[in-house]
């Protein structure tokens, strides 16, 4: 498990060094993307290999000249990495259509790196009707064509099937990954977790699900009664910074969590029963919502206290990276439902990379001695 | 100069429709605050929603966007915003948006609220903030939600995005139908339509007339004037009036007289207004013989008339109401901001940095780039925001103009 793990955090560390190998030896084109809304398995069935950006560890000097400092960190942290050459490597971008900020990268992504190909997934905000279900598999059609024409090939139905299989296995072995530390928390801690997630969008997808599928025999194999307190992370944030290790030194554990870099990735699967186009687009529709979409009125909060029962948290934890607009509207209600049921929550606003620690630590604490 | 003939000077340059404008202005909004007591339906829509099939039958639209200005305007925005930041709103969310919501709860506000909507309807052709914004108010309110979903155009338009709108025409007046209960009357629709159509030409040619030396009104007139073409929108009095409007500005150009004195410097403005501030800036930028003859702002209110067509106003608002000026990609605003230099030969560029307004205010340093190098004028940026005035820092904002109009006079003296 360790070795596993310690791969996994290479990787994560440095995921454009991976990138480059794995280009070099396999010969393979990646496309970069941001969002989970990216259609990974059309990617995939391109032959070509998907690798999500994180934004940057490094310092923010040249995204300044393009992006004000009220863009998020995520975003700014993106176009660093591009307009300094790191992702130089890529072959091309794709760009699903989202909040506000990821919107204006990609046209500043278009006009200042030039490396690469550019396309944009238009996908539709509303999710809830016909007409828009009908949209969202044109808009899929027209980025499998983009592709094509890109990357100079053809995606043939049995490739997607192909793609939606893997990326289906890839889910369910996350997902019962959560599961079994769900029930001992002790297995894994928090961070090492979230590095699997992370590895997961970046690593070769094929090595991945034999990499999960070993963890999960081990984790199978494996027993935990360290006690903790059952705690579940939402809000939201693209990229979740590290910060699992204080929650963990002050008595907690995450046990889930309602993140893209999270739960958000592995629920819900692609039907394998359909013209994969559809089926794929039916899976954007149904799967949990990002707040910069919209699939009803209340379902952000009604997924929330459903996780929260089902998990028995005994409390959550909202982390919202600063400036993220359409994750802030949506606290004070998912708040409010929380305290309908008298689950008790705390409230971080972070930067990535994230202010001092005994600051935060000192909040986990008192959050987590009310408990 | 005498003060005499100083109140003299002054009153010819005062423009004549802006009581009529107040007159209008106070007839709306009570209507829309009778509303309930006369049988009308109310709807909230966002600023650049679909208005038209709402006049079409009768519904009162009501726009929480005009409504924030006001509030901005009445120097009310960081009260109500500091509200719903008790609510638990982050306080860098758009300023609108956090004065309107909090403001909802309270009934507070320069006209104590807005009336009680029986809908919504959210155009997000504008961003992404209006989509949470009423959905936040749709649980409030507890009443329908219309999303009038329009595609962003990052560079193109496409023949699916064009479908997908059309059919939401269809969907929204079926939902209207059905909230009201009434059937839609497509002669009256196609009377609006040509209405809206005839409003928004009117309104282009209203903001045509600063091409003119002097210009006889500045941006900071348009931003005042705009109220009906966003408000009114499909009536006949939005034609009326910016008629009249076009006639006074009209007769000003021919008189010779300009907005600014001794107008020597043309300036065009970014982003929206500073509400609390315009009477401040528009002084401080007279008092060195600059106006700011255009904007990009009020000229999104008849930026896609290209693509609206008054005989077919239904197929064609789909396309008119997605590519306006916000939902497309920042190469094209900086074309369309190039375009505006030329036809209003611009000596430079003033750009309001929003920090409530993402779409707007992400993208602009390459706009003022591109605008620089393309056109080779001067430009100054302004950090603020619309209505939360914790944001403006007077002597900062001050400091800069100045340097601005020293590079300005030092150009025009080489
Ligand atoms: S939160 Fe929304 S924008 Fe962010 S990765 Fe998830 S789906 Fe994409
Ligand atoms: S959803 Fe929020 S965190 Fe993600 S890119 Fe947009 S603004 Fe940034
Ligand atoms: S100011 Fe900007 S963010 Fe706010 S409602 Fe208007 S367009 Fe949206």
């Amino acid at each position: 498990m360790q070795d596993i793990l310690r791969d996994m955090a290479d990787v994560v560390r440095d995921p454009f060094a991976y990138g480059r190998k794995l280009k070099a030896d396999t010969g393979k084109k990646v496309v970069g993307y941001v969002c989970t809304y990216a259609p990974e398995e059309i990617i995939l069935a391109a032959g070509a290999h998907p690798l999500r950006l994180f934004g940057t560890t490094g310092t923010i000097e040249r995204a300044d000249a393009h992006l004000q400092s009220y863009c998020c960190s995520l975003v700014r942290g993106v176009l660093e990495e591009g307009l300094k050459g790191g992702t130089d490597f890529l072959d091309g971008m794709v760009f699903p259509h989202t909040c506000d900020s990821i919107q204006r990268l990609s046209d500043l992504w278009r006009m200042n790196v030039t490396q690469g190909f550019h396309v944009d997934a238009v996908l539709p905000v509303k999710l809830d009707t016909q007409s828009a279900c009908q949209y969202m598999i044109d808009v899929l059609h027209r980025f499998k064509n983009d592709l094509e024409r890109e990357l100079e090939c053809s995606i043939t139905d049995e490739n997607l099937s192909k793609a939606i299989r893997l990326m289906n296995e890839i889910r369910r072995l996350l997902r019962r990954i959560y599961e079994i530390r769900s029930d001992q928390p002790g297995l894994m801690t928090g961070d090492s977790l979230y590095t699997l997630v992370k590895a997961t969008m970046i690593m070769d997808r094929e090595r991945v699900r034999e990499v999960l599928q070993k963890a999960v025999e081990k984790m199978e194999a494996a027993k935990s009664d360290t006690p903790a307190k059952r705690l579940l992370m939402a809000g939201g944030i693209c990229n979740q910074p590290q910060i699992h290790d204080m929650i963990e030194a002050a008595g907690g554990a995450v046990i889930w969590d309602d993140f893209c870099t999270g739960s958000r990735y592995f629920e819900t699967l692609v039907s394998l029963d359909k013209d994969p186009v559809t089926a794929i687009a039916e899976r954007f529709l149904q799967r949990a919502v990002c707040p910069a979409k919209h699939a009803g009125l209340r379902n952000r909060a009604e997924d929330l206290l459903r996780m929260a029962h089902e998990r028995k948290a005994k409390g959550v934890i909202f982390l919202y990276l600063k400036f993220c607009d359409p994750h802030a509207f949506d606290y004070p209600y998912l708040k409010a439902a929380l305290d309908q049921e008298g689950i008790p929550s705390l409230l971080l606003e972070v930067e990535d990379p994230l202010p001092a620690e005994g600051q935060l630590q000192t909040r986990f604490e008192a959050f987590l001695e009310m408990l | 100069m005498p003060e005499n003939t100083e109140k003299i000077e002054k009153d010819k340059r005062k423009i004549k429709s802006v009581k009529k404008m107040k007159e209008i202005m106070t007839l709306y909004y009570i209507d829309a605050k009778t509303a309930a007591e006369n049988n009308k339906k109310v709807a909230w829509i966002t600023s650049g929603g679909p208005v038209e099939p709402l006049i079409a039958m009768d519904i009162i639209p009501v726009y929480p966007e005009n409504h924030g200005a006001m509030i901005g305007a009445s120097k009310m925005g960081v009260d109500l915003c500091e509200k719903a930041e008790a609510m638990g709103y982050a306080s860098d969310l758009c300023s609108y948006a956090r004065s309107d919501i909090s403001c909802a709860t309270v009934n507070g506000g320069p006209i104590g609220g807005l009336p009680k909507p029986d809908m919504l309807i959210c155009g997000n052709n504008i961003c992404g903030t209006v989509l949470k914004w009423y959905e936040i108010q749709a649980r409030y309110f507890n009443v329908p939600l219309f999303i009038f979903d329009t595609p962003f155009c990052h560079t193109e338009y496409y023949e699916e995005m064009r479908r997908y709108v059309r059919s939401q025409v269809d969907e929204y007046i079926e939902f209207l139908e059905k909230v009201t209960g009434k059937k839609l009357d497509r002669n009256r629709m196609e009377e609006v339509g040509r209405l809206s159509v005839a409003g928004q030409r009117m309104w282009q040619a209203v903001l045509d007339t600063t091409v003119n030396k002097p210009a006889p009104m500045s941006a900071f007139d348009a931003f005042f004037h705009l109220a009906l073409i966003v408000t009114l929108r499909g009536t006949q009095t939005a034609v009326d009036y910016y008629q009249e409007l076009l006639d006074e500005m009209n007769e000003r150009v021919k008189d010779g007289i300009g907005a600014v004195p001794n107008e020597r410097y043309r300036l065009l403005w970014d982003n929206l207004p500073i509400w609390y501030r315009t009477k401040w800036l528009s002084e401080k930028f007279a008092a060195h013989d600059a106006c700011l003859v255009a904007d990009t702002y009020t000229s999104a209110w008849c930026g896609s008339l290209r693509y609206m067509d008054e005989n077919d106003f239904l197929n064609s608002m789909a396309e008119g109401y997605t590519r306006i000026y916000l939902n497309i990609g920042v190469d094209e605003m900086a074309r369309l901001v190039c375009d505006m230099v030329d036809k209003y030969d611009v000596d430079g560029l003033v750009i309001h940095s929003n920090r409530s307004c993402k779409p707007y205010s992400l993208g602009q340093y390459d706009i003022q780039r591109i605008v620089e190098e393309k056109k080779g004028i001067p430009s100054l940026m302004i950090e603020a925001d619309m209505c939360d005035e914790r944001m403006f820092s007077e002597s900062q904002i001050e400091t800069r103009i100045e340097a601005f109009i020293e590079m300005l006079t030092h150009r025009n003296r080489r």
